[in-house]
C-alpha cells in the first residue's frame, strides 16, 4: 500500500510503522490516524506546535497511552497495547519529555534501572564507562543523586540511561527543551553520534531547524495529524515549514 | 558511688528499656511491611496487621502438632519449622491481597482501596476465627527462658535468652531489608517504582511484578514478627493483629511513613516509650504524692499506698498519644518527608 503523503511504500526495511493511529484522552482525539515509519537506520524527526500531539504519539507507541484506533508494528511485529516494560526487552527505548530522572536515585542508581533489561554485568559495566566517557559530568556526580542535577546533566542522564538498555529504536521526546544554546549543541551532536552507531531514531523537537539538519527524514504535525512529510534537505527549504516553524529564517 | 535506691531505679528503667527494645523490634519489622507498601504504592495496608497474626497462629499450629506428635526434635527445630512454614503461607495472603483487592483499585480514588484495607482486615479476622477459633492458642512450655543480668546486682534488671533472639532476628531482617533495598537491582527497582511507575516501566521494570513482590516481603517479615511477639507473650489469638497492626502503623507513621530506617527508628520508640510509660504510669500518677491535697485521698490512701489513677494497663494508650502527637506536631514523621502532597 502507498503511503499518500510520504510517497514511500511501508516496505520490509521499516522498523516502525505507525499506520492510521490514534490515540485519545477520553474524548479528546490528540492524534487522529497518523502514518509514520522509521526505516532501520534512519534518524527521522517529527516536528510540530506545542499540543500538536507528538508527545502523544509515543505515548501510544509506547503503551503509555491506549491506543484507540490503528497499528503500530516494530521490527514487522504487531505491538499495539503492549506495555512499555515489554517493548524495551525488545530494544525499544524512549527518553521521555521531561527526561525522568528517578530524582531520588543516584546517577549510577539511574544508569542501573538503564540496564535493567540486562544481565551481562561485565558488558554494562563498560557500556557505563562509555557513557560516563561521552558524558564526563556524569562521572564526577555518579554518587550524587539525580534530582541535584542541572536541566542538562539530567538530559544527558536520560539519554545515557536510555542507551544502556541497547536500545535498536530510540525514541526521543523534546530532548533540548529548556536547555541553554550550548547544551542543545551537545544534545545534538549526541544524537547524530548515537545514529552513526547504528541506532534507529524517532526524534521530536520543537526546535525544527536543528532537528531538521540532522534527520534524514522529517515529519510535521499539526493539531493531530501529519500534514507533510519528506526528506529533511526538502522540508528545511520548504516555505511552508519555514514560515512556520523556523521563524524569521523564512525571510 | 550510686545509693542502695538509685541502684534500684536504674535496674527498673534498664529493665524497661530491655522490655521497650523487645517488643519495639517486633513493632519495627510490623512497621517495615506498613511503611514498604506505603511507599511504592501510598496505600496504607490496614490488612497488614491480620497477616501478622496469621503468621502467629499458622506458626504457633505447626509448632503444637510437632510437639504434640512427640517428634523428638529439639525445641528450636520445632519453632523454626513453624516459621518456616508460616511465612510462605503469609506471602501467599499478601500476594493474593495485592492482585485481588488492591490492584483492580490501584487508579480508584484513595478512598476505596483504604476502605477495602479496612474491609480485608476484618474478613481475614473472621476467616481466622473460623479457623482457628475463638480460643487463644497457647505456646507449648518447650522453651525454657532463662534470664541473664546485664548488671553486677543479682537481683536487678536482665535480658532473656528469648528476648536476645527476638532483637537479633529483628535487627537481622532489618539488615538484610535494608541490603535488599539499597544493594540489589531489585532493591533499586524498587525505588525506582516508588517514584515514578511510568519511567519504571520505560525502563523494562514490570511494575506488576515489583509491586507484588513488596507485599509479599513485607508479609514474609510480618510472619517473623508474628512468631515472635506470639512467643514472647506465650499466646497466639486472632484479634492480635488488630491492635499490634495499629501500633506498628503509629511506629511508622512516627519514623515517616515511607522510609524504612523511620520506621525501624519509630519501632523502637515506640516500644520504648510505651515500656517506659507503662513503667512509670503508675509512679507519676500515684495519687498518694499529693494525699495532703484531700482528705478523701488520704483516707484512702490509708489503707491502699499504691492507690493511682492510671496503671500500667494503660500502656496500649502511649502508642496512641504518640500518633496524635506525631500527628500534630510533624506529620511527615522524624526521618520523613512530603507526606503532605503524596497523601
Ligand atoms: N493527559 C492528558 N489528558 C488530556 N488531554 C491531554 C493530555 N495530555 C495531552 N493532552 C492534549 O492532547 C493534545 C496533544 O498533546 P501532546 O502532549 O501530545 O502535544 P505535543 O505535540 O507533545 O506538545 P508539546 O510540544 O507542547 O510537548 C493537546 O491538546 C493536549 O492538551
Ligand atoms: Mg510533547
Amino acid at each position: 500500500m502507498s503511503d499518500p503523503v510520504t510517497g514511500s511504500s511501508g516496505s520490509a526495511s521499516a522498523l516502525l510503522e505507525l499506520s492510521k493511529l490514534e490515540v485519545a484522552y477520553g474524548g479528546i482525539q490528540a492524534v487522529k490516524g497518523i502514518d509514520l515509519h522509521v526505516d532501520k537506520g534512519e534518524l527521522v524527526c517529527l516536528i510540530g506546535a506545542n499540543g500538536a500531539g507528538k508527545t502523544t504519539t509515543l505515548k501510544g507507541i509506547c503503551g503509555l497511552q491506549p491506543v484507540k484506533r490503528g497499528t503500530i508494528r516494530y521490527d514487522g511485529k504487531d505491538i499495539t497495547g503492549r506495555p512499555a516494560f515489554e517493548l524495551v526487552r525488545n530494544g525499544l527505548a524512549m527518553v521521555p519529555e521531561g527526561r525522568g530522572v528517578f530524582g531520588a536515585l543516584t546517577i549510577e542508581e539511574n544508569l542501573a534501572m538503564g540496564a535493567y533489561v540486562r544481565d551481562d554485568r561485565a558488558a554494562i559495566a563498560t557500556d557505563i564507562e562509555r557513557i560516563f566517557h561521552l558524558f564526563p559530568r556524569l562521572k564526577e556526580r555518579r554518587r550524587q543523586t539525580a534530582g541535584t542535577l542541572s536541566g542538562g546533566e539530567q538530559q544527558m542522564l536520560a539519554m545515557g540511561r536510555a542507551l544502556l538498555s541497547k536500545p535498536r529504536l530510540l525514541l526521543l521526546d523534546e530532548p533540548s527543551m529548556g536547555l541553554a544554546p550550548l547544551m542543545v549543541q551537545k544534545v545534538f551532536e549526541t544524537v547524530m553520534t548515537v545514529s552513526q552507531e547504528g541506532v534507529t531514531i524517532l526524534l521530536i523537537e520543537q526546535n525544527a531547524k536543528l532537528a531538521l539538519e540532522v534527520s534524514n527524514r522529517g515529519y510535521v504535525m499539526e493539531s493531530g495529524a501529519i500534514t507533510l512529510a519528506g526528506d529533511a534537505k526538502t522540508l528545511l527549504h520548504d516555505p511552508a515549514v519555514r514560515a512556520a516553524y523556523l521563524g524569521e529564517s523564512a525571510a | 558511688m550510686p545509693t542502695g535506691q538509685q541502684e534500684e531505679c536504674l535496674d527498673i528503667f534498664l529493665q524497661q528499656m530491655i522490655n521497650g527494645l523487645t517488643l519495639g523490634s517486633v513493632y519495627a519489622v510490623v512497621a517495615l511491611g506498613y511503611t514498604m507498601v506505603y511507599g511504592i504504592i501510598q496505600l496504607i495496608n490496614f490488612a497488614h496487621g491480620e497477616v501478622v497474626m496469621i503468621g502467629a497462629m499458622v506458626a504457633f499450629s505447626v509448632i503444637n502438632a510437632l510437639v504434640g506428635a512427640h517428634t523428638g526434635l529439639p525445641p528450636l527445630a520445632i519453632v523454626m519449622t513453624g516459621v518456616l512454614v508460616a511465612i510462605p503461607v503469609c506471602m501467599a495472603v499478601g500476594y493474593t491481597l495485592e492482585r485481588v483487592a488492591y490492584r483492580p483499585l490501584r487508579s480508584a480514588p484513595r478512598l476505596a482501596p483504604l476502605i477495602t484495607a479496612i474491609g480485608l482486615s476484618i474478613v481475614l479476622q473472621n476467616l481466622a476465627m473460623i479457623i482457628w477459633s475463638r480460643n487463644p492458642m497457647p505456646f507449648p512450655q518447650i522453651i525454657t527462658v532463662t534470664p541473664y543480668h546485664v548488671t553486677g546486682n543479682t537481683d536487678g534488671a536482665t535480658i532473656t535468652n528469648v528476648q536476645i533472639a527476638i532483637i537479633v532476628a529483628s535487627v537481622l531482617m532489618m539488615g538484610g531489608l535494608l541490603g535488599l533495598v539499597y544493594r540489589t537491582k531489585l532493591g533499586i527497582a524498587m525505588r525506582a517504582t516508588s517514584q515514578n511507575q511510568q519511567i519504571a516501566g520505560l525502563m523494562g521494570i514490570d511494575i506488576n511484578t515489583v509491586i507484588s513482590l513488596t507485599f509479599v516481603i513485607g508479609a514474609g517479615l510480618g510472619a517473623v514478627a508474628g512468631v515472635m511477639v506470639g512467643t514472647y507473650y506465650g499466646i497466639a489469638q486472632y484479634q492480635m493483629g488488630f491492635l499490634l497492626g495499629l501500633k506498628a502503623f503509629s511506629a511508622a507513621v512516627l519514623g515517616g511513613i515511607g522510609n524504612l530506617a523511620g520506621a525501624m527508628l519509630g519501632g523502637l520508640l515506640l516500644g520504648v516509650i510505651e515500656a517506659l510509660g507503662a513503667g512509670y504510669v503508675g509512679d507519676l500518677t500515684n495519687l498518694c504524692q499529693i494525699a495532703s491535697w484531700s482528705d478523701a485521698i488520704a483516707t484512702r490512701c490509708a489503707s491502699d499506698p499504691n492507690l493511682t489513677l492510671f496503671g500500667s494497663n494503660y500502656q496500649d494508650v502511649f502508642a496512641f498519644l504518640v500518633l496524635i502527637a506525631v500527628l500534630i506536631f510533624r506529620p511527615s514523621g522524624l526521618l520523613g518527608e512530603r507526606v503532605g502532597d503524596r497523601a
